[in-house]
Parts: structure tokens; C-alpha cells; sequence
């Protein structure tokens, strides 16, 4: 009982660990990413490479002078942020990050839960998202902070929608199981989700933009009409934590769309692979591997998120409404019908 | 622990917060904190689903009561700027009227989760009936028309609020 606390504990701490880390350095990359696509240098001053950049960020973004509105309501105020981080963070507990790990006859997963209804619980996460960004933009008594937050939580109300039609379309192509961990560990043999469910695959894309605040659906916080959007009133580390929340965000929908539709921690000729290095089942090496494999896709995920942030400009408020309502949902129901149809000429659907 | 099982605990705990939590959405002077504090509620009524191993049933209360709906509660408070300033003096009338109508509410209620061991529910399948997998079988199978007439009650309500929703000929 007391080792299996304590290994979850250490779980919970790598991950909890592992994606401050990355969206530190997403932060990095973005800049670097954004230089390299802009004929620029970008940030190359702190550390070899600006390595040492994000420290000093959240160094500034710590020390800087704290200033909250005398008018707002303080509690809510703070908590808006907060909340918004906690949500983003407990998106990562259901990602299976790797294959179990064989250890002095013990079976460890490289997962903090599995619980199996992992995919309905990532969307009742998100879904109180919302409330960390609409609690600060209304307890900033501001009323571009105001309009930031109700167009933040109206879009990722619409966009939530098409989103999980498209995973039901998804989890029927998957056997009907709502566990993450089946998911991925389905497309061990065979091929990826991505080939069964292009269309499925575009939309949830899309979403995953409009859900994480991304250009090019950043209306909330469009400078042009809003100054800042839903964090104008906020200042040093409750802006960072905003700011950081989003990269969590990203890098989290990142993980679940490679382990979705394109295998996560599987990869073609992994098997193949294991055998001409003689592992057997449960080494740590293939979790290893299966690891990096995982987080090259989660990169190249990231990537393109940065890739299309600094190509697409911005949508006008009522392109991005039409999009997700008259666009996106008709065609994940298309998705979804077509996909029902097909699997049952598969044969994988019993009435 | 004190002679109850880790489950009455639990049951007491939520119990607790969730009627705390009820009281607070009435006397709460901010209209923007009684929503935050019904969405409180709505946890703690998930977490009783959970005890009752209906993972579904709580999850989908989460996404629909606290992540759908209260937001649109939230936006129109927030949009009409609610406070304690512009709150409506009720005269002393439409108070008597509301408590008496609230009490008979109350009678209701009462009366009729009295007589429920009478009805002869019976309970259906056994304790993962909760599990998506069962539910879903048990919906589409045993209980496929009173599933597809709710489903139409709610076909009728979208279509509803689209028409109400939708501006008319002429309305700019």
C-alpha cells in the first residue's frame, strides 16, 4: 500500500513536473519558432541558444509589482487564474505516457490513473475550463476584460461541441471503449485512428485550436478591440499563470491528439524494432522509446499549433461562430453517420 | 474511523457541503456568487453519483449542469451587471407568496419520497449498472422507447429555443 503511494506520488510529480516543463520551454520555442518564420533571431541572450530564457521570464514575471483593481472582488479574482491552471493541469492525469515498465517482478504503468472513462472525463475537465478565464474577466471589473472572457467561454462552448461528436466518432472506430489507455494501446497492431477518421482528425484539430485560445481563434485577447482581453487587469504572476496555462493547454490537447489519431507511444515496426534488439516485455527501454516516440509526435504537434499561429491571421468574431456552428458541426455529424455506417458494413457493429 | 465506513464518510462530507452549498446560492447577496456556489452544489451532487458507482451519470452532470449551463447563467448575470444595488425591493405580499409557495413545494417533495418504497421500484441489474457499457445496453434495450421519447422532448425544446432565438422578417 505505502509503495504504491508513493510510486503514484512520483508519477504524479513527473507529470505535474514534465508539463510545467514543457510549456516552459514551449514558450521558447514559440519565440524561436516565430523568429525563425519572421527571417529573425529571436531570443539568444540568456544561456547558450537563449536556453536559459523561461527562468528568466518567470523570474520577471515573479518579481514583477503586483496590482489588483480596488473595485474587483479579490477572492474571485484570484481565483479565476488559479482555476485555470488547475484545469489545465488535470487534463494530464489520464495520458498513458508510455508502455508499463516491468520492475523486480511488479508492473508499473506510466500513467496517474486509469480510469475508463478517461475521454468523458477530459471533456468534463474542459468544460470547467471555461470558468477559471469567465470568474477573472468579470472580477477585473473591466469591461474589455469583460467581453474577453464571455467571447474566451462562448467559444469554447461552440467549439466543445464539435469536438465531442467528433470523439464519438472516434471511440466507435476504437470498439467502443472509453478508456485512453485501450485507445492507444489498440493502435499497437494496425494502423493509427488518423487513417480511419481523417475527417474525425480535422475537426477535432480545429477544436483543439479554438479550445486552447490559439490564433488563429485568439479573439479574446485580440489587442486591436480588447487591450488584453480577459487578463487586461492582471499583472505579474497571475498574467504568467494565465499565459503558462494556455502552453499547458497546448501541449496537453497536443498529447491527446497524437495519442488519439496517431498511436502515441506506438510507431510502425515497433515491434519489429523491440525484437531485433532482443527486449522483452515490460523493459524499461521500450517504454523508453515508446516515450520519445510519443513526445516526438506531441513536438511536431506543437509545431504545427506555433506553425499556424504565426501564418493564419486572426477570424472576425462572426467567421469564427459560423465556422464552429454551420461548419464544423454538420460535418462531424457527417463524420459520425458515415463512420456508423461503415462499421456496421464492417461488421463491428451488432444490433 | 468512529464506527462508519470510508463510504458513509464520504456520504456525510458531501452531504454536507452540497446543502452548505444550497443555503449559500439563497442567502448569497451577489447574484454572480449564488451561480458559483450552485456550481459547487453540482460537484458535490456528482460526487454522490459516484459513490452510487454511476461514473457516467456524474460525469455527464458535470459537462451539462456545470459546464454548459451554468456558464449560461454566468454570461447573463454577468452581461446584465446584477449586484446588490439593483436588486428589486419585493414588497411584503410577493414575499408571504413565495414562502407559502416554496413550503408547498417542500410538502411535495416530502410526500412523494415518502411514498416512494411504496411504488414497488424494483432495482434494475446489479451495481455497475452505472458503467457506460451497461447503461447504454440497458437504454437501448429494455428501455428504448422512454429513451427515444425523451430524446424528442429535447428535439422539441432545441427546435423551440432556434425559433424563438431566430430573428423575424423585417427585424434588423
Amino acid at each position: 500500500m505505502i509503495s504504491f503511494i508513493i510510486y503514484k506520488a512520483i508519477i504524479c510529480l513527473v507529470v505535474f513536473l514534465l508539463s510545467l516543463g514543457v510549456a516552459a520551454y514551449a514558450t521558447l520555442w514559440e519565440r524561436k519558432f516565430a523568429a525563425f518564420l519572421q527571417d529573425r533571431v529571436g531570443p539568444d541572450k540568456a544561456g547558450p541558444w537563449g536556453l536559459l530564457q523561461p527562468l528568466a521570464d518567470g523570474g520577471k514575471m515573479f518579481f514583477k509589482e503586483e496590482i489588483i483593481p480596488n473595485v474587483s472582488n479579490r477572492f474571485l479574482f484570484i481565483l479565476g487564474p488559479s482555476l485555470f491552471m488547475l484545469t489545465a493541469l488535470m487534463t494530464g492525469t489520464v495520458i498513458p505516457w508510455a508502455k508499463d515498465v516491468n520492475i523486480g517482478g511488479q508492473t508499473y504503468s506510466l500513467q496517474i490513473t486509469d480510469i475508463n472513462i478517461g475521454v468523458l472525463y477530459l471533456l468534463g475537465v474542459v468544460s470547467i475550463g471555461v470558468y477559471g478565464i469567465m470568474i477573472g474577466g468579470w472580477a477585473s471589473n473591466n469591461k474589455y476584460a469583460l467581453l474577453g472572457a464571455i467571447r474566451a467561454s462562448s467559444q469554447m462552448i461552440s467549439y466543445e461541441i464539435a469536438m465531442g461528436i467528433s470523439i464519438i466518432a472516434l471511440i466507435i472506430t476504437a470498439g467502443g471503449t472509453l478508456s485512453i489507455r485501450e485507445i492507444i494501446a489498440q493502435q499497437d497492431a494496425g494502423l493509427a485512428n488518423v487513417v480511419y477518421q481523417p475527417l474525425g482528425f480535422l475537426i477535432f484539430f480545429v477544436c483543439a485550436l479554438a479550445e486552447t485560445n490559439r490564433a488563429p481563434f485568439d479573439l479574446p485577447e485580440c489587442e486591436s478591440e480588447l487591450v488584453g482581453g480577459y487578463h487586461t487587469e492582471y499583472s505579474s504572476m497571475k498574467l504568467g499563470l494565465f499565459l503558462f496555462a494556455e502552453y499547458i493547454n497546448m501541449f496537453i490537447s497536443s498529447a491527446i491528439m497524437a495519442g488519439f489519431y496517431f498511436g502515441g507511444y506506438n510507431f510502425p515496426f515497433a515491434q519489429e524494432l523491440y525484437d531485433a534488439m532482443g527486449l522483452q516485455e515490460g523493459s524499461w527501454i521500450i517504454s523508453l522509446i515508446g516515450f520519445g516516440a510519443y513526445f516526438t509526435k506531441i513536438f511536431i504537434f506543437i509545431c504545427v499549433f506555433m506553425w499556424v499561429r504565426w501564418t493564419l491571421p486572426r477570424f472576425r468574431y462572426d467567421q469564427l461562430m459560423n465556422l464552429g456552428w454551420k461548419t464544423l458541426l454538420p460535418l462531424s455529424l457527417l463524420n459520425l453517420a458515415i463512420t456508423v455506417v461503415v462499421e456496421y458494413l464492417r461488421g463491428n457493429i451488432h444490433i | 474511523m468512529l464506527g462508519y465506513t470510508i463510504t458513509q464518510w464520504l456520504f456525510g462530507i458531501l452531504s454536507f457541503l452540497a446543502i452548505m452549498f444550497g443555503l449559500m446560492v439563497v442567502f448569497s447577496r451577489n447574484p454572480v456568487n449564488s451561480v458559483l456556489y450552485l456550481v459547487m452544489t453540482f460537484f458535490c451532487i456528482a460526487g454522490h453519483y459516484l459513490l452510487l458507482n454511476a461514473q457516467f451519470l456524474a460525469i455527464v452532470h458535470i459537462v451539462v449542469y456545470a459546464g454548459a449551463i451554468m456558464v449560461l447563467f454566468l454570461f447573463v448575470i454577468m452581461l446584465m451587471n446584477l449586484n446588490e444595488d439593483t436588486e428589486p425591493q419585493r414588497t411584503w405580499l410577493s414575499k408571504i407568496i413565495a414562502a407559502v409557495a416554496g413550503g408547498l413545494m417542500l410538502f411535495v417533495m416530502v410526500g412523494s419520497l415518502k411514498g416512494a418504497g411504496d411504488m414497488g421500484l424494483q432495482q434494475y441489474g446489479n451495481a455497475q449498472i452505472g458503467f457506460v457499457k451497461n447503461l447504454g445496453a440497458v437504454l437501448f434495450k429494455d428501455f428504448l422507447f422512454p429513451f427515444e421519447i425523451a430524446s424528442v422532448l429535447l428535439l422539441a425544446a432545441m427546435v423551440g429555443a432556434i425559433m424563438i432565438g431566430k430573428k423575424e422578417a423585417g427585424e434588423s
